[in-house]
């Protein structure tokens, strides 16, 4: 007698969602996923730089000061204070990545809020927010982050405010379009109709089809922020001495290029390392995401 | 198109007041008291009080406002803390040298951009697309002055070859065309261009692509034309956007030089800037941004009206 097996429906029927096929086309990106673990290295780098850092960032010696690149128990050199170059790029990962994380993980939350709500009410208050929005949107994102925390003074709170209040327009500015193109959707309507509040349209009918835009585009901010976070650093903005950041160690040792010219444009190095790896990722995310091509 | 322009000039008023708004409460949201930062730390008291009513700090915001608003109008942007001279002197003599470079850096990145976005979406989705395209992203993904710190470190320190600092012999200040001058432009010029380069590679490349897969290109081709006949009407179509786009990036490299004009002492705005932050001269750097910020606002309404006449569909409602 041939057993007789039942096979569920739903593996018949249900194709895979959206988001399966964009994670599947990403995980085949193979230039993404090697930027992807790029990241991760740098990540686990950061988290376990006290472990391992072979020397303390911190201490210095007069004695060894400009050491250049491979001297004996210096592998990467000693920076103008006579500190361990590659420990100090070592734990310099922790500050770094967190400026130029942080703002842009903030200004998703709020520049998505504010995007989202004017891009469902619509009218005044659409109006009122994007006209708003456009003011800092009129500003170069150098020179607003410039003239903010060159205000504000340095440190590190006043580095992560500035940026943050760069990011902001620009993401809601995405998140009002995408938004505004979903509500006139047809489904939408038909759930206003069957008597929904905008809260649960919003939670259920909006937010699954926005927020994948908008934090695809978001990632495409991290690159900028990592340059212009430690660019804030290089220009006594930001971090101040003697955290080791790669921006800022960047500015102190500039004034060693001629004694030590490879020494000083490491920090660099990890910088571009960074940020490259970010655009990467990013661009691997939309391209996985435009199933059309 | 007039009627555009207007319309355009018309929503560029608001925004540009709103700039004018935040540049003026610089002064407010530096930590302490307001006229702590516009005063020199060694004023007398008499000159504390002169200030503080040319500032009307003892009046309410919005008069104050008034007051700034109506002085710059005059063009009165204050008096720099750390020199003594009016901002708008020192605005002068710096603004031509930083457009001198912002606008060498986007014609080099303009052409070379073009160049690779050109070839990259003409062959799309081969090598010779990938290398392109890996070019523009290392443009957009490096940190410019530590590029410019590497062209220093190769062309000035190991070489020998080129200046490392200033815009001309001796620390001078003011731009002549010749080559003792160009010679210090070329470093900083090449490293601010590489922006925009590949900017302007990324948005042509998929221009082109998108171009090569229209209906009218196949029309083209079965007509009978030539490739270089079908690329005169490639480049007339991705033009008016290209255009726009190199327009914008002038607008960025003038507000954004302060980093690459701070690795080579270019004596731009960028480098009055980074003095004004580093000396605290509150009144200096809120007319450099006022001046940087207007000009990108401006800059971009005749960007749009100038792109709107090239090309009549792309006009904004």
């Amino acid at each position: 007698m041939i057993e007789q097996k039942t096979i569920p429906l739903d593996e018949y029927t249900r194709s895979p969602s959206y988001w399966a096929i964009v994670l599947r086309r990403f995980s085949r990106d193979k230039v993404a996923m090697f930027a992807l673990a790029i990241i991760i290295l740098l990540f686990l780098v950061a988290v376990f730089a006290p472990y391992i850092a072979p020397a303390d960032p911190l201490k210095g010696s007069m004695l060894r000061r400009l050491r250049p690149i491979g001297t004996p128990g210096l592998p990467l050199g000693a920076d103008e204070l006579g500190r361990d170059m590659l420990s100090r790029l070592i734990y310099g990962a922790r500050l770094s990545l967190f400026m130029g994380i942080t703002p842009v993980a903030i200004a998703f939350v709020i520049g998505s809020s504010i995007g989202i709500a004017a891009g469902y009410l619509g009218g005044l208050f659409n109006s009122l927010t994007m006209r708003t929005n456009d003011i800092f949107y009129a500003f170069p994102s150098v020179l607003l982050a410039i003239a903010l925390s060159g205000a504000l003074g340095a440190g590190v709170t006043s580095g992560l405010l500035s940026l943050t209040i760069v990011f902001i327009p620009p993401i809601a500015r995405v998140a009002e379009s995408v938004t505004t193109q979903v509500r006139k959707l047809d489904y939408v309507e038909a759930a206003k109709a069957s008597g929904a509040n905008n809260f649960t349209i919003i939670r259920v009918h909006v937010l699954g089809n926005v927020l994948g835009p908008i934090f695809v585009y978001s990632t495409s901010l991290i690159s900028v922020s990592m340059i212009l976070a430690a660019g804030l650093s290089f220009l006594g903005l930001g971090v101040k001495p003697p955290e080791p950041e790669w921006g800022l160690m960047l500015n102190t040792l500039r004034n060693a290029i001629y004694v030590q010219p490879w020494l000083a444009a490491l920090p660099g190095v990890m910088i571009f390392m960074t940020s490259i790896a970010f655009n990467l990722v990013s661009d691997g995310l939309r391209s996985a995401m435009d199933i059309k091509s | 198109m007039f009627i555009y322009a207007l319309k355009r000039l018309i929503y560029v008023l608001p925004v540009a007041i709103g700039v004018s708004l935040i540049c003026f409460m610089l002064v407010h949201i530096a930590p302490g008291d307001p006229l702590i930062s516009v005063l020199p730390p060694d004023a007398s008291a008499d000159l504390r009080e002169q200030i503080r009513r040319s500032y009307g700090f003892d009046r309410p915001l919005p008069i104050q406002y008034w007051i700034w608003l109506k002085n710059v109008f005059q063009g009165d942007f204050g008096t720099s803390i750390a020199t003594g001279r009016p901002v708008v002197e020192e605005l002068r003599k710096a603004i031509g040298n930083t457009i001198i470079l912002s606008l060498i850096a986007t014609l080099i990145g303009f052409f070379f951009g073009s160049l690779f976005g050109f070839v990259a979406g003409y062959h799309r989705d081969t090598v010779i697309d990938k290398i392109a395209s890996f070019i523009s992203v290392i443009g957009v993904s490096v940190p410019h002055y530590w590029l410019g710190m590497v062209l220093v470190i190769i062309f000035s320190v190991q070489l020998g070859w080129l200046p490392a600092t200033g815009a001309g012999p001796g620390g001078s200040s003011a731009w002549v065309w010749d080559w003792t001058h160009i010679k210090h432009l070329i470093l900083p010029a090449i490293t601010m261009s590489v922006i925009p380069m590949g900017i302007i590679a990324r948005t042509v490349r998929a221009l082109v692509a998108d171009i090569l897969s229209q209906e009218f290109v196949q029309g083209l081709r079965a007509k009978g034309l030539t490739d270089r006949g079908v690329l005169r009407h490639v480049i007339k179509n991705t033009a008016p956007t290209a255009l726009a786009v190199m327009g914008l990036q002038l607008g960025y490299l003038l507000g954004g030089s302060i980093l690459i004009e701070t690795v080579f002492s270019w004596p731009g705005t960028g480098f009055l800037l980074g003095q004004a932050i580093f000396q605290r001269d509150i009144p200096l750097l809120q007319g450099i941004i006022l001046v940087l910020a207007m000009f990108f606002v401006f800059l971009n309404l005749i960007v749009d009206v100038l792109q709107s006449a090239l090309d009549p569909r792309v006009q904004r409602g």
